[in-house]
């Protein structure tokens, strides 16, 4: 470790590995840290992503693909299910990562470029000069150093604090936390190329329920409610043991995972003085879906672009870093967060008989893209009545 | 005060997240509380294992 870097990244998830990987392949020199022992476990995630998504910024590699999915089912509080088919049957439209394997893959294409990487070593203070953040305090084993860089990407998580500490409120609303938990489950009978997701109050309030397929007889099962709706006696895990013990009796459980998913607004500044703000740390998690390793990536790549002008402009103020703000809210990616926040605000105040009433209104769809855009428009054009309901999406759709 | 039940926390860091005071971090496994902490319990709501308790002070 060097005591200066043109690029300090703080967080060693999709964010912060592929800011790093861009960044040092532009030629900077870069520290990419990450406070845990090691990368990409425990996954705090439902591993799921669309197959273009994916493709954007890694090439697809069997490694750390658990599964490749065909179709996605709705199940609706009664029961009743809608199926969601690619126009061509039988194609591939996502997969479900192994995010322990995909995480170090990503880390490792970073360190390939040339960045430096800290496993267990946390960024415990910012670096302050004339109020603009220059580099962090780090901790490593007992030993502190510190670490003086030009841009610092704060892509540090849910849980993040490192923005924080450099003056922006990241506080999440209480009732827009998806308060988590998931099991790995084998031995249990589940169609293995298909994401199904049930919905209702008493399954899963203002959140849903998952079963993502992970290979033969396994999937990812787990379920996020708001965090309104959580306490003593009814969190995340008592929805889904009850869920798990009438659906997969005789199933075993290999793994248990908790976690926290942001369905807020981003913030509304993910800028400022020497400090860049990327992934779930800028709450840029899709809210409708709870999705997340695109957006992250996404961001943290374009956290590095900007991040590379900036230094190599001499200028790394919040104004120089703005681009990054501004691109990613008028991105492809920003639009859908926009206006899946509609949508999210929309089907949470719904009742189990209204969510019944929109899923029976097609046994099967065929989508042409596997987007919410797209279902959102189909479900539409079965209920006209949500085009009214949902007037407020009608420029975004 | 805030009582952090380590044999129950899956060290998620839900928590942190919603903590309106910053009083909450999560060192890798290890969650720590600080003295901002007003005990509202926001926290001990979301945790999705029930982890996190807010007892009363005994007043000596």
């Amino acid at each position: 470790m060097k005591s200066r870097y043109d690029l300090l990244v703080i967080g060693g998830g999709p964010a912060g590995a592929i800011a790093a990987r861009t960044a040092a392949k532009a030629g900077h020199s870069v520290l990419l840290v990450e406070k845990r022992p090691a990368i990409g476990a425990p996954v705090r995630c439902a591993e799921g992503i669309g197959k273009e998504a994916l493709a954007e910024f890694v090439e697809p590699d069997e490694r750390w693909i658990s599964a490749e999915l065909k179709r996605a089912e709705i199940v609706a509080p009664d029961g009743a299910s809608m199926l969601l088919e690619a126009d061509l049957a039988g194609s591939k439209v996502g997969y479900i990562l192994d995010r322990k394997v995909f995480d170090r893959e990503l880390v490792w294409q970073a360190a390939g470029a040339g960045a430096e990487v800290m496993v267990k070593t946390r960024a415990s203070a910012p670096l302050m000069e004339q109020g603009a953040v220059r580099g962090a305090v780090l901790e490593t084993c007992g030993e502190q150093k510190k670490v003086h860089a030009d841009i610092t990407i704060a892509a540090d998580g849910v849980e993040s604090k490192f923005s924080r500490w450099c003056g922006v409120d990241t506080t999440v609303p209480v009732r827009e936390i998806m308060s988590s938990c998931q099991y790995l489950m084998t031995d249990i009978d589940i169609d293995e190329t298909c994401t199904t997701f049930f919905l209702g109050n008493k399954v899963a309030p203002e959140g849903y329920l998952w079963i993502f397929p992970k290979g033969r007889r396994t999937a990812n099962v787990g379920i996020g409610i708001s965090g309104k709706k959580s306490g003593a006696g009814h969190r995340a895990k008592d929805y889904l043991d009850r869920f798990v013990k009438t659906r997969f009796p005789e199933g075993k459980t290999i793994e248990c995972i908790v976690g926290g998913v942001s369905v807020c607004r981003p913030l509304e500044r993910t800028v400022a003085d020497g400090l860049i703000i990327a992934g779930d740390a800028g709450r840029v998690v899709d809210p409708l879906t709870g999705g997340g390793i695109y957006n992250a990536m996404y961001t943290g790549n374009l956290a590095a672009e900007v991040a590379s002008k900036a230094i190599g402009d001499g200028t790394l103020d919040a104004a120089a870093l703005m681009p990054y703000d501004k691109g990613w809210r008028a991105s492809t990616m920003g639009k859908a967060i926009e206006r899946n926040y509609h949508i999210k605000e929309y089907l949470i105040k719904q009742p189990d008989e209204k969510l019944n009433a929109i899923i029976h209104s097609a046994k099967c769809l065929d989508m042409k893209d596997f987007s919410t855009l797209t279902l959102v428009k189909e479900l539409m054009k079965r209920n006209p009545k949500l085009v009214a309901e949902l007037a407020v999406l009608k420029a975004s759709l | 005060m805030l009582e952090i039940h380590r044999d129950v926390c899956g060290y998620c860091g839900c928590c942190v997240s919603v903590c309106p005071e910053g009083a909450l971090e999560l060192i890798d496994a290890y969650l720590e509380v600080d003295d901002h902490c007003t005990s509202c319990g926001i926290c001990a709501k979301v945790c999705p294992l029930g982890a996190l308790e807010v007892k009363d002070e005994v007043k000596v």
